[in-house]
C-alpha cells in the first residue's frame, strides 16, 4: 500500500506539469488581456503595464519564467488585485474555504448519511418518500435561489442571523453558508446511500449475518453500511473537492472572502496568475482527494486491489 | 439545536451591545460596488476605487457633500488672466497621518510619479492638459519637465498647455490625490498595505481584505478632524445587489452606492426615502460602426434613433432609475447650456414611426430585402432586457435584429480590436462636469473610445476651436454646434441618461443626491 | 413504487431477456409510469404549447410590464381609464367625457389641433384597446366620439421585464433545456460508463493513465474552455454540447469505475473469467449493468446540474440567445426578482421541479427493474 501511494505521489508531478502547461495556453487564447479596460489606456502605457508584468515577452518566455517562479512556490502578483502576491490572496482565503467546505463535507455525510439508510430500511414506506422528495427538492434548487430564500427569511424577516458577512469566520455568519453548500451534498449522499443500502441489505453476507441473529444495528452499521458507502466513497472524491476550492455564488451571494470567487473574477478579469494559481489549487485537490477515496476504497473493501 | 442557536445569537447582539456601549464608537457600514484593483490612486480607474481614496486622501481641492468643488489642502488659488497659470496656496494646518506637513512638493511629487511612465498608471490621460504631461507620460520628456513647480512649501504653481475651464474638477479626480513621498520610496508598491500607508485624509487605511472589508480609521491628524463624525468607516464590496440589499434591509449596511434595478418598485414600496434615485452624469447608448454596411448611411441611422420609445427604456426596463436622452451630453452639465437635442424630439412616436419607415423605404429595405442588424452588449440582465426591448421597437420598421452577448471583457477587446459589429453597446460617465468630456470621444484620432469611427474633419475643428476658447460662453456655442453636427451623424446612438442609485438609512445623514454621485464619509453622520 | 407486486407479476417464465423483464417491471412500477406521463406532458408541453398559447414567445407588451399571474384577464378595471388619458394624450387629444359599457368604450374628445380618423392607430396600438373607431367629427374637427373594445388579454404565469408572456416563454424554454438536459446527460453518462469501466476493470498502469487524463480535464479553467469555443467556432448549439458534455462525464467516470474495481473481485466475474468470457462480454454482461444503481441515481443529479450549467454558458455567451430562452436563463433571472416578482421564479422552477421529479421516479424505477440481484 505504501508503495502504491508514493507511486501515485509521484504521478502527480507530471499530472500538475500537463495541467499548468495546458491552463497556461488555453488562457491566452481568450480575447481581452488583464489591462483591458471599458476606457482603453495610452498605447504608452499599456506598453509599460505589459513590461512590468513581462507580458512582452513571447508566449514561451512567459510560460519559462512562470513555470520557473512556481518551482520556487511564487506564484506571481495578481492583476486584478494589485496590492496583492497570488500567494498572499490564497493564504488569506484558501484557510476560509477550507472551513467552510469541510463542515458542509461533514453536515452533508452526516445528515445525508442518516437520511439514505433510513429511507433504505424503510423502503417504499413514508420515511422513505419523505426523505426522496426532500432529497429530489435539494438537488433541484439551485443555490442561488435558496440562498435569497435563507437569507430573507432567517436574515431579513426573523433577523435571527446576519444576512452577509464573514465576521471573522463566526458561529452565527457560518450557519447559513454552510447550510445552503451542504443541502444539495446532503441530497445526493442521501440518494447513492439508500440506493446502495438497498442493495446491500440484500446481499449475501446481510442475510447471513441475519440468519446468525445478529442485532438490527450491527447488520446495519457493520455489515449493510460498510459495503454501502463504497459508490459514496467514490462521489466524495471529486465532491470533496470542488467543496473546499469554495463556491461562486455562495461566497458572493454572502460575501465572503473565500478562493471560490477568484475562478471566476480571475477568468472574467483575464487575470491570468490569479487562474493559475486556481488551476494549481483545484489539482492538488483533485488528485489529494481521489488518492485518499482510493486508498478508502482498499481498506473498506478487502477485494479491491491496487496492482 | 434551535435553543444554541437562540442563545448564540443573543449573545452576539449582547456582544454587539456591549462593544458599542463601551467604545461609543461610531462605525459607518458602506456598500461600495466592488473591491478596488488597488488602493495606489495613481493606479486606480474607477468611481468604487475613487470612493474609498476620497476618504483616505484629500488633494488639493476636495468635494463637499453636494458633490461641489470646494478648498482641500489648498486653502485659495488664483489663475492668470490666460487662464493658463494656477497658483494655490496650501493651508498651514494640513499634515499626513504620521504628523509631517503636507506641503507642495509632495503634489510635484505625486504628479511627477502619475506620469511617469513606469508607474504605469491608468487615468494619466486625465492630466495631460498640464504643461507637457501628454509628453512624459509617453516617455518623450523627464518628469522635470513637467508644468508644476513648489514656490515654497506653501505656494504650489500648475502650468497649463492651454486654458482648460474644468481644470480643478480634473483635480478633484481620485488622480490628483497626492501620495506621500517618503512612504512611497521607502516601501515601492507596498506603500498601499495597511501597515506602511501614511495619508492626509479624514481616514487611515486599518486593513484590506479583498472581497471581506476595508478598514479606515478616522485620522486624528486630519485638519477638519473635529468635524468628521465617523470613527471608523468598514467598506464592503457588494458586487450581488441582491444580497447587497437584503444586507441593507437587515440593517447590516447603512449606505450602498448601488441598488438592483430589477428590484426598483419593491424598493419604492417599501423602503420609501430610504431608495434614492438622483440623476448622474453620464449617457448609455449605442455605437453605430460607420464601416458596417447596415448602419454606414446617416439618415438609416437616424430612422434608427427615431423609433425607439427612450420613455419605456427609461421608465420600464430601468423602473425610472435612468432619464431618457435625446442628446448625447446629459443635461444638467457644468460649462455648457442646454444640450443639443434630436430635432424630431417633441414629434409624436407613431408619427416619428412613419418618418422613419419612409426612410428605410427610400434607402431600398422593404420586406424583401429588410435590413439586417446584430446588437452586441456585455452580459447583464439589463442590458439584455433593453436590447430586446429595441429590437422589438425596430420591428415595425421591418429591421430584423439578433442579439449577442459576450462577457465584458471579450466585448471590449472586440471593440477596441476594430472587430467586427454593427451596433454595440456602451456607456460613459464623465470624469468631470463639462461637455468637453463627451463629445471628444468620437474625434476622428481618438482611436481608444470613438468604437463608431467617425471620421468627420468639421468635427475634428470645431473640438480644436473649442479648446482654443477661453472665454466660457462662446466655447459653449461652439460645443453646441459640434454637438449638433453629432446629433445629426449620430456616431453613438444616445439612449438615456444615467441615474444613480443608492441606498441610504433614516440613520444616515450627509450623504446628498447629486450630480457627481460623490459622497465623502467626510460629512456623514449616524444617529443610533 | 411497488417493487413486490412487480416481482410477483414478472414469476420465472422461460425464455425471456433480461430486457424484457426490466421493461415488465418498470411498468408495473405506478409512481414510474405516472411520472413517464408526467414527462410526456412536459415535453408535448414544450413543443406544441408555444404553437398554441395565444401570445408569441417574444412579443413585447409595452402596457404590461412584470404583471403578476392571475387567472383574470388584464387590463385590471382601474387601469382602463387611466389608459385611455394617456393613450388620447399621445394623440394630442383631452377625454371630455368617458364612459365604458361592456367592455366597451365611448368617449368624447377634443384637440386643439384637427382630428383626424388616422388618429385611431394610437389607440389600435396599445396593447389596451381594439378596433378604435372616430365618429361624428365636429365641423371645426377639434371635437369626436372615439368608440373602443378593451382588448382582453390572459397572463397566466405573469410577464417578464419586458412584457412578454412567461407561460409561452417557460413552454418554449423547456425545448432547450429538455433537450439538453436528456441528451447531453445521455451523452456524459455513455462516455462515463465506458471510461470508467475500462479504467476500473483493466486496472494496474491504465487505470493509473487513465485516471490522471480525468484528473486533468477536471482542473483545467472551464470558463477560458468556454470562450475559446466562443471565439473559434461562434455559437451554436452542438458546442453547447461539447462544452458541457467535456466537463459532466468526468465525476461519472470515476463514480463508475470505483463500482468496478468492486465488481472485478466478485464471484461470478471471476468465474466468467475463468471460463474463458472475454473481456467485452464481461463488461457488458456483468461489470455495466452491476453499476447502474449509482448511474441512475447520479443521473438524476446531473440532468439538474446541465439545465443550470446551460444558463452559465448563456452568461458567457455560449448558451440560448434572445429572445429564446431556458429554464436554466428564466431561473437565474427570477432569482434577481426574488422580491417584487416572484411569479418569474415560481413557474420556471415549477416546470423544472416536476420534470426533475418525474424522471427520478423513473430513475429509481429503472434502476429496480435493471437490478441483477432482483430477478
Amino acid at each position: 500500500m505504501v508503495r502504491y501511494i508514493l507511486g501515485r505521489l509521484l504521478s502527480a508531478i507530471p499530472t500538475l506539469f500537463l495541467i499548468i502547461t495546458i491552463s497556461f495556453f488555453l488562457m491566452r487564447v481568450a480575447p481581452g488581456g488583464p489591462f483591458d479596460l471599458e476606457r482603453p489606456l495610452e498605447a504608452k502605457v499599456m506598453e509599460n503595464l505589459n513590461k512590468m508584468y513581462n507580458l512582452d515577452k513571447s508566449l514561451w518566455e512567459q510560460y519559462i519564467i512562470y513555470m520557473k517562479n512556481v518551482l520556487q512556490g511564487d506564484f506571481g502578483p495578481s492583476f486584478f488585485f494589485r496590492d496583492f502576491s497570488i500567494n498572499e490572496l490564497f493564504a488569506q482565503s484558501l484557510p476560509i474555504s477550507i472551513q467552510l467546505g469541510l463542515s458542509a463535507l461533514t453536515l452533508a455525510l452526516i445528515v445525508g448519511g442518516i437520511m439514505g439508510v433510513s429511507a433504505a430500511i424503510k423502503q417504499n414506506r413514508g420515511v422513505d418518500y419523505a426523505v426522496m422528495t426532500a432529497a429530489t427538492l435539494g438537488v433541484t434548487i439551485p443555490n442561488f435561489v435558496v440562498a435569497p430564500c435563507l437569507t430573507l427569511f432567517l436574515g431579513v424577516y426573523l433577523g435571527w442571523l446576519p444576512v452577509g458577512g464573514w465576521g471573522g469566520g463566526a458561529f452565527v455568519n457560518v450557519i447559513l453558508p454552510v447550510v445552503t453548500l451542504a443541502l444539495p451534498q446532503i441530497a445526493v449522499i442521501a440518494r447513492l446511500t439508500r440506493g446502495s443500502m438497498i442493495e446491500a441489505l440484500r446481499s449475501n453476507h446481510v442475510r447471513t449475518a441475519r440468519a446468525y441473529g445478529l442485532s438490527g444495528y450491527t447488520i446495519i452499521v457493520v455489515h449493510a453500511l460498510r459495503g454501502a458507502i463504497l459508490p459514496v466513497v467514490s462521489y466524495m472524491g471529486p465532491a470533496a473537492a470542488a467543496l473546499l476550492t469554495g463556491s461562486v455564488v455562495i461566497e458572493t451571494i454572502f460575501g465572503i472572502p473565500g478562493i471560490g470567487r477568484y475562478f471566476v473574477q480571475g477568468a472574467l478579469n483575464r487575470d491570468y496568475t490569479l487562474v493559475m494559481g486556481t488551476v494549481v489549487v483545484v489539482a492538488c485537490f483533485v488528485i489529494i482527494f481521489n488518492l485518499i477515496v482510493d486508498v478508502l476504497y482498499a481498506a473498506l473493501d478487502p477485494r479491491v486491489r491496487f496492482d | 439545536m434551535i435553543k444554541a442557536l437562540r442563545t448564540s445569537a443573543l449573545a452576539a447582539a449582547l456582544i454587539a451591545a456591549t462593544s458599542l456601549n463601551a467604545a461609543a464608537e461610531v462605525v459607518y457600514h458602506r456598500g461600495n460596488t466592488a473591491d478596488p484593483e488597488t488602493l495606489d490612486q495613481h493606479k486606480t480607474s474607477t468611481t468604487y476605487e475613487a470612493n474609498i481614496l476620497r476618504d483616505l486622501y484629500e488633494g488639493l481641492v476636495a468635494y463637499s457633500a453636494q458633490g461641489k468643488i470646494i478648498p482641500g489642502v489648498a486653502e485659495s488659488w488664483n489663475v492668470s488672466e490666460d487662464g493658463k497659470v494656477y497658483t494655490f496656496k496650501l493651508r498651514e494646518d494640513a499634515k499626513w497621518s504620521n504628523g509631517d506637513p503636507v506641503v507642495a512638493g509632495d503634489f510635484v511629487y505625486s504628479l511627477r510619479r502619475i506620469l511617469m511612465p513606469e508607474t504605469g498608471a491608468k487615468y494619466a490621460g486625465v492630466l495631460y492638459p498640464i504643461q507637457n504631461a501628454e509628453a512624459i507620460n509617453q516617455g518623450k520628456l523627464g518628469t522635470e519637465e513637467l508644468g508644476v513647480k513648489a514656490a515654497d512649501d506653501r505656494t504650489l504653481e500648475i502650468t497649463l498647455h492651454s486654458p482648460t475651464p474644468y481644470f480643478l474638477d480634473l483635480l478633484g479626480h481620485q488622480t490628483g490625490l497626492p501620495v506621500h513621498p517618503a512612504t512611497v520610496e521607502a516601501h515601492g508598491s507596498d506603500f498601499v498595505k495597511p501597515e506602511n500607508i501614511v495619508t492626509n485624509g479624514p481616514f487611515v487605511l486599518k486593513s484590506f481584505v479583498p472581497n471581506d472589508t476595508i478598514v479606515a480609521q478616522k485620522n486624528e491628524h486630519y485638519h477638519d478632524a473635529e468635524n468628521v463624525k465617523i470613527d471608523k468607516v468598514i467598506f464592503y464590496p457588494t458586487e450581488d445587489r441582491g444580497a447587497a440589499l437584503r444586507r441593507f434591509q437587515a440593517g447590516e449596511l447603512h449606505t450602498n452606492n448601488d441598488a438592483p434595478v430589477e428590484q426598483v418598485p419593491f424598493m419604492r414600496e417599501n423602503l420609501g426615502n430610504q431608495f434614492r434615485v438622483a440623476p448622474y452624469l453620464g449617457t448609455y447608448y449605442y455605437a453605430f460602426n460607420h464601416e458596417s454596411d447596415a448602419v454606414g448611411d446617416a439618415d438609416v441611422r437616424q430612422a434608427l434613433s427615431m423609433v425607439i420609445d427612450r420613455e419605456f427604456l427609461a421608465d420600464e426596463i430601468w423602473g425610472s432609475t435612468m432619464v431618457p436622452a435625446y442628446s448625447f451630453v446629459p443635461e444638467g452639465i457644468g460649462n455648457y447650456g442646454d444640450p443639443a437635442y434630436a430635432d424630431w424630439m417633441d414629434m409624436d412616436l407613431i408619427d416619428r414611426e412613419d418618418k422613419a419607415i419612409e426612410i428605410l423605404e427610400s434607402k431600398g429595405y422593404s420586406e424583401s430585402n429588410p435590413l439586417q442588424i446584430e446588437i452586441r452588449y456585455n452580459t447583464s440582465e439589463n442590458h439584455k432586457n433593453t436590447a430586446v426591448a429595441v429590437a422589438d421597437m425596430w420591428k415595425p420598421l421591418g429591421v430584423e435584429v439578433t442579439l449577442l452577448n459576450t462577457d465584458t471583457k471579450t466585448h471590449y477587446a472586440h471593440l477596441r480590436d476594430r472587430g467586427d459589429f454593427d451596433i454595440a453597446r456602451a456607456g460613459w460617465i464623465g470624469d468631470y462636469s463639462d461637455p468637453q468630456n463627451f463629445l471628444f470621444l468620437v474625434e476622428s484620432y481618438n482611436s481608444g473610445f470613438n468604437y463608431a469611427r467617425y471620421n468627420k474633419p468639421d468635427y475634428d475643428a470645431l473640438m480644436q476651436k473649442a479648446a482654443q476658447t477661453v472665454d466660457l460662453e462662446e466655447r459653449a456655442v461652439v460645443l453646441k454646434e459640434a454637438e449638433t453636427m453629432f446629433m445629426r451623424d449620430l456616431p453613438f446612438l444616445p439612449l438615456m441618461y444615467y441615474g444613480s442609485l443608492s441606498l441610504v438609512s433614516d440613520k444616515v445623514s450627509g450623504f446628498e443626491d447629486n450630480l457627481m454621485n460623490i459622497h465623502p464619509s467626510r460629512w456623514v453622520s449616524i444617529a443610533e | 413504487m411497488s417493487v413486490t407486486s412487480a416481482e410477483q407479476s414478472s414469476a420465472p417464465v422461460m425464455g425471456r431477456s433480461l430486457w424484457d423483464d426490466a421493461r415488465d417491471r418498470l411498468l408495473a412500477n405506478k409512481a414510474a409510469v405516472a411520472s413517464m406521463v408526467v414527462l410526456t406532458v412536459v415535453t408535448l408541453l414544450s413543443i406544441f404549447g408555444p404553437m398554441l398559447s395565444p401570445h408569441q414567445f417574444d412579443t413585447v407588451y409595452r402596457d404590461y410590464v412584470k404583471v403578476p399571474a392571475s387567472l383574470e384577464s388584464y387590463p385590471r378595471l382601474d387601469q382602463i381609464e387611466p389608459g385611455f388619458e394617456s393613450v388620447a394624450k399621445r394623440a394630442r387629444m383631452k377625454v371630455e367625457s368617458y364612459a365604458m359599457v361592456d367592455d366597451k368604450i365611448t368617449a368624447t374628445v377634443t384637440s386643439r389641433r384637427s382630428i383626424s380618423e388616422k388618429a385611431t392607430r394610437y389607440f389600435d396600438r396599445s396593447d389596451l384597446f381594439e378596433g378604435a373607431v372616430i365618429s361624428n367629427i365636429s365641423a371645426d374637427k377639434k371635437s369626436a366620439t372615439v368608440t373602443a373594445d378593451v382588448q382582453r388579454m390572459h397572463f397566466y404565469f405573469g410577464t417578464d421585464a419586458n412584457g412578454r408572456d412567461m407561460m409561452t416563454r417557460t413552454l418554449i424554454a423547456g425545448r432547450v433545456s429538455l433537450t439538453i438536459g436528456l441528451l447531453a446527460t445521455f451523452v456524459a453518462i455513455t462516455i462515463g460508463l465506458l471510461y470508467g469501466t475500462t479504467s476500473g476493470y483493466f486496472g494496474g498502469k491504465v487505470d493509473l493513465i487513465m485516471m490522471r487524463v480525468v484528473d486533468i480535464l477536471y482542473s483545467l479553467p472551464f470558463i477560458f474552455f468556454v470562450i475559446m469555443l466562443v471565439v473559434f467556432f461562434g455559437r451554436n448549439f452542438v458546442l453547447m454540447f461539447i462544452a458541457v458534455g467535456a466537463v459532466e462525464w468526468l465525476d461519472m467516470a470515476r463514480i463508475v469505475r470505483g463500482q468496478t474495481l468492486t465488481i472485478k473481485r466478485q464471484e461470478y466475474v471471476q468465474a466468467a473469467e475463468a471460463m474463458g468470457v472475454e473481456n467485452t462480454g464481461i463488461l457488458k454482461r456483468h461489470v455495466i449493468p452491476n453499476t447502474l444503481g449509482p448511474v441512475v441515481v447520479y443521473m438524476t443529479l446531473l440532468v439538474p446540474k446541465v439545465i443550470l450549467l446551460e444558463s452559465f454558458l448563456s452568461f458567457l455567451g455560449l448558451g440560448v440567445q434572445e429572445p429564446m430562452t431556458s429554464w436554466g436563463v428564466l431561473i437565474s433571472e427570477g432569482a434577481k426578482n426574488l422580491q417584487g416578482a416572484f411569479w418569474m421564479l415560481f413557474f420556471p422552477a415549477l416546470f423544472l421541479t416536476s420534470t426533475l421529479f418525474a424522471l427520478n421516479f423513473i430513475g429509481d424505477g429503472l434502476r429496480d427493474a435493471l437490478d441483477p440481484k432482483d430477478r
